[in-house]
C-alpha cells in the first residue's frame, strides 16, 4: 500500500510539472508579450526591444520556462507588473484569506452534507429525500453568484443583518470575523451542499444494494446498525472521495464568491491579474491553485486506496 | 457509469419499448428549453428595442413601454434579455456541441485504436481534468481576450476532456461487440467505424452526459460573464446584466437584478429535469457527475 501511494504521489507531482508547461504556454501565446504589456500602447519599437532585452524576452521559450520553473520551486513568484510588489508577499496575504473562507465553508458544509446524504439514503422516496433531492437539484442548477446576489439582497440591503461586502478576516479574532464572513460562506455551503448530499447518498444506496446488507437485513440487524456498521464503512472510500473533490470545487466557487463580496483572497486577485493582464502573477496564483487541486486529487485516492483493501494492491 | 450502453440495450427494464412517457417534471423542462431555444433565434427580432438604446431613465420602474423597466444606463431590460437569450443559449450550445464532437472524436478513437495512442491520451485527459476548469478559462483569457468564439472555444476544449473519459469508457463495451468486430473484419476505414458502428449505440448514455455539459456551460459562461471576462459590452449575455446592474440592489431596485438571474436558473433547471428523467431511464443521474 505504502508503494501505491508514493507512486500516487508521484503521478502527482508530474502532474503538476505537466500544469505548469501548460501555465506557463497559455501565458506564453499573448498576442502581445509582457513588454508590450508593460509599456502599453504608447511603446515604440526601440522601446520595446530595449524592454525585451533586459527582461530577456529574446531568449527561446523553454529556456525562459526552466528559469521560470527554477525560481517558483525555489520560492521566487516573481514581482507583480501592476504594483511591483514581490508576488510571494501578496499572495501570502491573500492566501490565508482564503483558506480561512474555505475552512470556515467546509466545516460547516461537510458535517451538514454527509449527514443529510446519511439520512436520505437511510429513507430512500420518502418525504425527507424527495424534499432533499429537489432541494439540491435547484442549488446544483443555480450559478453560485446569483445565490449570492439573492444572499446579499435578503440579508445584506433587505433585513441588514450581515455585510453584503467584506474586508480582509482578522485572524486574532476569527470568531468575531465569521459574522462579517457569514454570506460568503453560506453562498459557498449551499454550491457545496448540494453535490456532496447527492453523492452521498448515491455511494451509501450502491453499498445498501450488495447482497450482504440483504444478510445483514435477514439475520435482523436494525436499519440503524446496518447503515453505521456494514454500509459506512464500505461507502467510506467513495465518500472521501466526493469530500475531497468538491474542496477542489470549492477554487471555483472560490473566485466567484470573492468577487462578488469584494473579498479580497487569491481568487479575485487572479480575477484582476487576468484584468489587468499582469502576466507573472496570472501564473503565479494558477501554480498555487493548481497545486492545492492536485493535493486534493492525491488525497482523494489516496483516501479511496485506504479505505478499500481491494485498491491496495495494484494490478 | 461504463455499462449505461449494455444495461439500457437489456431488456430488464419495465417494457421492451422505448421509454416511458416524459411526466409532468419532464415536460415542465422539455418546455423551458423549447422555449429557450426560440428566443435565441427570434428574441433579438422581437425585442421593442435595441441592444444599446437609451430609451428610459435609470433603473425605470416596469411600465406599458418597458416592460421590465430600465437598466443601469436606462436601456430596455426586456429587449436586453431577448438579445441576450441569443448569447447566453447560443454560446452555450455551440461550445457544448463542439466538445462533444471533439471528446467523442478523442474518447471513441481511444478506445477504438487501443495501446499506446490510448495511454496517451488517458494521460492527457487525467492531466486536463486535474487542472480547474476556471483557471484554464482565464488563463486563456488572460491570453486572447474575451472574444466570442475564444469563449465558445475554451468552454468546448473544457468539456472536450471530460466528454472523452466518458465516451471512451462507453465506446470500449461497444467496440468489443460483435457487428464492429465484423466491421474491422470487413475493411471498414476507422472513421467510418467510430462514426457509423460506435457513435449509434453511444447515443443514449452519452444524451444525459449532453445535459450535464449543456448546463454547465450555461452556468459557466455566465460566471465568466459575471467576473467581466466573458461577453463584453456593449452586447450582453444574462451573466453580465447581472454584473452590470448589481448597484441596482443599493437602491432596492431588483428587478434589474433579478431578471436576468432567474433567466440563467430557470433554463438550467428546465435543462436539468430533462436530465433528471433522462438519467431515470438510463440509470444514470446527476449524482454521477463525481468529475465536475
Amino acid at each position: 500500500m505504502f508503494k501505491l501511494i508514493v507512486r500516487r504521489i508521484f503521478l502527482g507531482l508530474l502532474t503538476l510539472l505537466a500544469i505548469s508547461v501548460i501555465v506557463f504556454l497559455g501565458t506564453e501565446i499573448l498576442p502581445g508579450d509582457v513588454a508590450s504589456a508593460i509599456l502599453g500602447q504608447s511603446a515604440t519599437e526601440t522601446n520595446l526591444a530595449a524592454l525585451r532585452e533586459t527582461l530577456g524576452l529574446n531568449r527561446p521559450a523553454y529556456i525562459r520556462y526552466f528559469e521560470w520553473l527554477g525560481n517558483i520551486l525555489s520560492g521566487d513568484l516573481g514581482v507583480s507588473l501592476t504594483n511591483g510588489m514581490p508576488l510571494d508577499r501578496i499572495i501570502g496575504l491573500r492566501l490565508w484569506n482564503t483558506v480561512y473562507l474555505a475552512l470556515y465553508a467546509a466545516a460547516v458544509a461537510m458535517p451538514l452534507a454527509l449527514g443529510l446524504g446519511l439520512l436520505s439514503a437511510a429513507y430512500p422516496e420518502s418525504h425527507f429525500d424527495r424534499t432533499v433531492s429537489s432541494v439540491t437539484v435547484f442549488f446544483i442548477s443555480i450559478p453560485d453568484f446569483v445565490i449570492a446576489v439573492l444572499l446579499i439582497m435578503i440579508f445584506a440591503v433587505e433585513l441588514g443583518w450581515f455585510p453584503g461586502a467584506i474586508h480582509r478576516p482578522r485572524w486574532e479574532d476569527v470568531f468575531g470575523t465569521m459574522d462579517k464572513t457569514f454570506l460568503p460562506m453560506v453562498t459557498l455551503v449551499l454550491t457545496l451542499l448540494a453535490h456532496v448530499v447527492r453523492m452521498t447518498r448515491a455511494a451509501i444506496l450502491d453499498v445498501l444494494k450488495q447482497p450482504y446488507i440483504e444478510m445483514a437485513l435477514l439475520k435482523g440487524a436494525s436499519k440503524s446498525r446496518i447503515i453505521l456498521k456494514h454500509a459506512i464503512p464500505n461507502a467510506m472510500g467513495p465518500i472521501v472521495n466526493v469530500v475531497a473533490l468538491n474542496l477542489g470545487y470549492l477554487i471555483s466557487g472560490v473566485v466567484v464568491v470573492e468577487v462578488v463580496f469584494t473579498y479580497p483572497g487569491l481568487g479575485r486577485l487572479m480575477v484582476d491579474s487576468v484584468v489587468f493582464r499582469d502576466v507573472p502573477q496570472i501564473q503565479a496564483v494558477a501554480m498555487v491553485f493548481c497545486s492545492f487541486y492536485v493535493a486534493l486529487n492525491i488525497f482523494a485516492d489516496v483516501g479511496a486506496i485506504m479505505a478499500n483493501p481491494r485498491l491496495r494492491y495494484a494490478k | 457509469m461504463t455499462d449505461a450502453a449494455v444495461t439500457s440495450a437489456a431488456p430488464r427494464k419495465r417494457s421492451k419499448r422505448a421509454r416511458p412517457r416524459p411526466d409532468a417534471w419532464a415536460w415542465t423542462g422539455i418546455t423551458i428549453v423549447i422555449v429557450g431555444l426560440v428566443l435565441a433565434v427570434v428574441g433579438p427580432w422581437i425585442a421593442p428595442f435595441g441592444v444599446g438604446n437609451i430609451v428610459t431613465t435609470v433603473y425605470a420602474q416596469p411600465d406599458a413601454q418597458n416592460l421590465l423597466g430600465g437598466d443601469v444606463l436606462g436601456r430596455d431590460l426586456l429587449s436586453r434579455l431577448l438579445h441576450g437569450a441569443r448569447l447566453t443559449v447560443g454560446v452555450a450550445l455551440v461550445a457544448t456541441i463542439l466538445g462533444f464532437v471533439l471528446g467523442m472524436a478523442v474518447g471513441f478513437s481511444a478506445a477504438e485504436i487501443r495501446g499506446r495512442y490510448d495511454d496517451f491520451i488517458t494521460w492527457l485527459i487525467d492531466v486536463f481534468l486535474s487542472f480547474p476548469p476556471i483557471l484554464l478559462a482565464l488563463i486563456v483569457i488572460a491570453s486572447l481576450s474575451s472574444d466570442l468564439w475564444v469563449l465558445v472555444g475554451t468552454i468546448a476544449v473544457i468539456h472536450s476532456s471530460r466528454v472523452a473519459r466518458v465516451g471512451r469508457a462507453v465506446a470500449m463495451n461497444i467496440a468489443a461487440l460483435e457487428f464492429v468486430e465484423v466491421a474491422r473484419a470487413r475493411g471498414e476505414k476507422l472513421t467510418s467505424i467510430l462514426v457509423r458502428e460506435i457513435w449509434p449505440s453511444t447515443i443514449r448514455p452519452l444524451a444525459v452526459e449532453f445535459g450535464l455539459r449543456l448546463t454547465y456551460s450555461i452556468l459557466f459562461l455566465s460566471s465568466l460573464s459575471f467576473l467581466g471576462l466573458g461577453i463584453q459590452p456593449p452586447d450582453a449575455d444574462w451573466g453580465s446584466m447581472v454584473r452590470e446592474n448589481m448597484n441596482a440592489m443599493q437602491n432596492h431596485a431588483y428587478i434589474a437584478v433579478l431578471a436576468p438571474a432567474f433567466a440563467i436558473a430557470i433554463l438550467t433547471v428546465g435543462v436539468n429535469l430533462i436530465v433528471d428523467w433522462l438519467g431515470a431511464q438510463s440509470g444514470r443521474g446527476i449524482s454521477e457527475e463525481l468529475t465536475k
